[in-house]
């Protein structure tokens, strides 16, 4: 084990050499684009024995890769923002034949107007799909959320794509110490893919996906369905053993940060969860008991872990950074419906289009949701405010 | 956090979806996958076999590969998938293929 | 390629009782190519007519390897399907995009361009029947000038097609053809020596459609050989630097020696409404496409590598 200070970027390209991938294929786009950037250095400078094919748009970036996983191949793609949306119908295609392809998506907003700063909405919109989807805080994580794709993915009882989100600039660009692993134990860890679940070869006389009944279109989707379901049996294992075999602490599917005592929960994912930890820390300091539970994945959702943390807790807030218009933030939605309404759910819409959120803003915004319930105004069982301080009563 | 997984048959489910999974999204080549497109036809192909003159170019054309043919053979129709398009009557160089009227 | 040598391999292509239409010219291009390289091909089918006739499930209603796929993702799909078999040491495996018009030439255009510019050692089959059919008739990039389609109900097309297979050429790829389904031999061939060559290869294959053009089942050869035969449909080659018209097309490089027009014309429905003047302008078109042909003929003659 040895510490190297890498951006998120970085840090990605770095986890994907260690997978010993076979086949890359990407399209530019800020702020993904370093991470195939040094990709394609490392293939080129023979670090990586991979083929990385340059394609003319990010629709045929995952339809290479869906191609070469479907003929065996382990492979990678990035991507971000618009050309994540660009890519959308080949999602499904992917989903639908459960290949284990691993995609980081650097967050970004969607325009207009053009941002190129984080949000949510990019990865979120795409969420229905069937891809498992983490979602990474730390330079380290999306290290190891990358490595971990390829062991949850590639498994027998999985067989589903993983999408890593990590946030645009303030992860992919941020460089931080990550403990790397031998490469040597990374191998053993992460054995070559076994071509599941089919490999087209010269030969296999069989086709992909012709057209049949309905039914046969309908129980497929259940398979994926299935899958997702055990894929959060396995995500849990996968990553104590990770945790175990690389000196990690222990994080599944949700990371806790001082829920044991908490009366109040905060619930978020991305890479400004760091910053509502300093915030419940400085509240703790003032007398506020409150814990955050940051979903480390969104896809398969882990309402298993946040119906029990949301039931032990007075109210809880959640912080969304994408929204699904003319409903609610999207995290906010999931949770409700994961703990059937019995929770008290706040829900604020936050750092849309980039809107950089410090722990300031966090403390101030979990303050007024403690006060707004403990003086008894947050009576309903649920509503959604968006928080924008530069415009006047929000 | 107490939450204790239970320990599930992830494996033997697992398998069995697997299984179903790739039964449901793979196709085999099989002769028929339309059914039985035979009961397309209106008008069946007959062969002349003192006309013929064994040339193969009615297999050559036949879209659907209903035609058995082997050089210097007659060509044998297979009744129960030609749908009766009518091109091996037509390309024919010694209108040796009848399209005959189905019931008749 | 003989007919005995085709009727002699074990790999079919097309299986009996498919579901492709009574008189599929797509049937006839696909016994061809499963004929020729059936035991190394792996077809890879963007949305289209072969979406359908590759059978409904469970049977396959033909004899490859085959992958469906988005109707604008097939060349990029096979360039990954071929970086693959090559990491995993199936170089010796022919990849193969089986599209339609429009998913080569409209919605796949840039997916193609992509692959070709790569040179990526696939080969691409362009069935070109001139409209999208499996969508019931509608205009497509192909579409000739004036044919009525469901878009196009009354006046017929107003634009000229496009000609996929000189864009193609332009991308500097090492084999370009067009052929014919109402030629399978020489189909055969070019399928044959576009399988040895090592880079991107496309065929153009004119697949002319007895729904969608409005002519009887039986006609479909016919139709075929008649663009052919009046100079409406060109047959050409080109195989590293050496640009040929093909056998089929050689007599009518002589105007004198074509077919009237108007026997090909004459059978299709989606012509019927055509004006004496329009079939003069198509002619004209025609007679123009020839010119370009012959230069460019006589151009790569002249700049044959030694």
């Amino acid at each position: 084990m040895k510490v190297k200070v890498l951006m998120g970027n970085t840090a990605v390209a770095e986890a994907v050499r260690m997978a010993d991938v076979d086949v890359v294929s990407a399209y530019p786009i800020t702020p993904q684009t370093i991470i195939v950037e040094r990709i394609a250095d490392m293939v080129e400078r023979g670090e990586l024995k991979a083929r990385y094919v340059r394609v003319e748009s990010e629709h045929s970036a995952l339809a290479v890769v869906y191609g070469a996983s479907a003929s065996g191949a382990r492979v990678f793609t990035a991507t971000s923002s618009h050309d994540l949306l660009y890519m959308y119908e080949m999602l499904w295609w992917v989903a639908n034949s459960r290949l284990p392809i691993v995609m980081a998506v650097v967050t970004r907003a969607i325009g207009p107007p053009w941002s190129i700063h984080s949000d949510h909405q990019d990865a979120l919109t795409v969420r229905d799909a069937g891809w498992i989807m983490g979602f990474a805080s730390s330079v380290e994580e999306a290290f190891d959320i990358t490595l971990q794709a390829y062991r949850v993915g590639e498994d027998g009882r999985v067989l589903l794509p993983v999408m890593v989100a990590l946030d645009g600039f303030t992860l992919s660009h941020t460089s931080e110490p990550v403990r790397l692993p031998e490469e040597s134990e990374v191998r053993e860890w992460l054995p070559p893919r076994e071509p599941l679940p089919f490999k087209l070869e010269p030969g296999s006389y069989f086709s992909v996906g012709n057209l049949g009944p309905d039914e046969v279109a309908m129980e497929l989707r259940w398979y994926v369905w299935r899958a997702m379901e055990r894929a959060k049996h396995v995500m849990r294992e996968v990553s104590v053993d990770y945790a175990r075999r690389f000196d990690r602490s222990t994080h599944s599917l949700v990371e806790e940060f001082k829920t044991g005592d908490a009366r109040y929960l905060v619930v978020l994912a991305g890479a400004w969860s760091g910053d509502a930890m300093e915030a419940a820390d400085m509240l703790r300091d003032e007398g506020y008991p409150v814990g955050v539970a940051r979903l480390r994945y969104i896809r398969p959702f882990p309402a298993e872990e946040l119906r029990e943390l949301a039931t032990s807790v007075r109210a809880v807030l959640v912080i969304d950074r994408a929204v699904s218009m003319g409903h609610m933030g999207v995290i906010a939605g999931d949770l409700v419906a994961a703990t059937r309404g019995k929770v008290v759910v706040k829900n604020i819409i936050a750092g849309l289009g980039g809107v950089d959120m410090g722990p300031e803003d966090f403390k101030s915004i979990v303050k007024g949701f403690v006060e707004e319930y403990e003086s008894g105004a947050l009576d309903s069982w649920f509503y959604a405010e968006w928080y924008m301080p530069w415009v006047r009563g929000r | 956090m107490g939450l204790v997984y239970e320990p599930v048959d992830l494996e033997r489910e697992a398998f069995e979806d697997l299984r179903g999974f790739i039964e449901k999204l793979l196709s085999k080549p099989a002769p028929g996958s339309a059914g039985r497109t035979g009961a397309w036809r209106l008008y069946r192909p007959a062969v002349d076999a003192g006309r013929c003159i064994k040339c193969g170019i009615c297999w050559l054309y036949c879209p659907d590969d209903v035609i058995s043919w082997a050089p210097k053979g007659l060509p044998i129709i297979d009744y129960s998938y030609c749908k009766g398009c009518g091109i091996c009557s037509s390309v024919c160089p010694v209108k040796a293929i009848d399209m005959v009227l189905e019931g008749e | 390629m003989s007919i005995p040598w085709l009727a002699s391999r074990r790999t079919r292509g097309v299986l009996p009782g498919n579901p492709a239409c009574s008189g599929c010219p797509h049937n006839i291009g696909l016994k061809v190519l499963g004929r020729v390289v059936g035991d190394r091909a792996i077809l890879v089918v963007p949305a289209g007519c072969t979406s359908i006739i590759a059978g409904y499930w469970p049977r396959e209603g033909l004899e490859f390897p085959l992958l469906h796929v988005p109707f604008a993702s097939a060349a990029a799909v096979a360039s990954g399907v071929r970086a693959a078999l090559d990491v995993g040491g199936r170089g010796d495996a022919i990849v193969v995009v089986w599209s339609g018009d429009g998913g080569a030439a409209d919605i796949g255009f840039a997916t193609l361009s992509g692959a070709a510019t790569r040179n990526e050692d696939i080969l691409v089959i362009v069935s070109d029947n001139e409209a999208y059919m499996n969508t019931g008739v509608q205009a497509s990039g192909t579409t000739m000038w004036k044919a009525l389609t469901t878009t196009s109900p009354v006046l017929g097309k107003t634009e000229e097609r496009k000609d996929i297979a000189l864009l193609t050429l332009m991308h500097k790829v090492p084999y370009v053809a067009t052929a014919s389904i109402g030629y399978p031999s020489d189909l055969a061939e070019k399928i044959r020596r576009a399988s040895e060559i090592k880079g991107f290869k496309l065929i153009h294959l004119h697949s002319p459609c007895p729904p969608g053009w409005r002519f009887d089942s039986d006609k479909t050869v016919l139709v075929a050989k008649l663009a052919v035969e009046t100079g409406a449909w060109i047959l050409w080659e080109y195989d590293r630097g050496n640009f040929k018209i093909s056998p089929p097309s050689t007599p009518y490089r002589d105007k004198s020696r074509r077919k009237p027009l108007t026997e090909y014309i004459k059978l299709q429905g989606r012509l019927a409404h055509l004006t004496e003047e329009d079939i003069r302008e198509i002619e004209r078109r025609i007679d123009e496409n020839w010119n370009l042909i012959l230069r460019l003929e006589e151009y790569y003659a002249s700049h044959v590598k030694a």
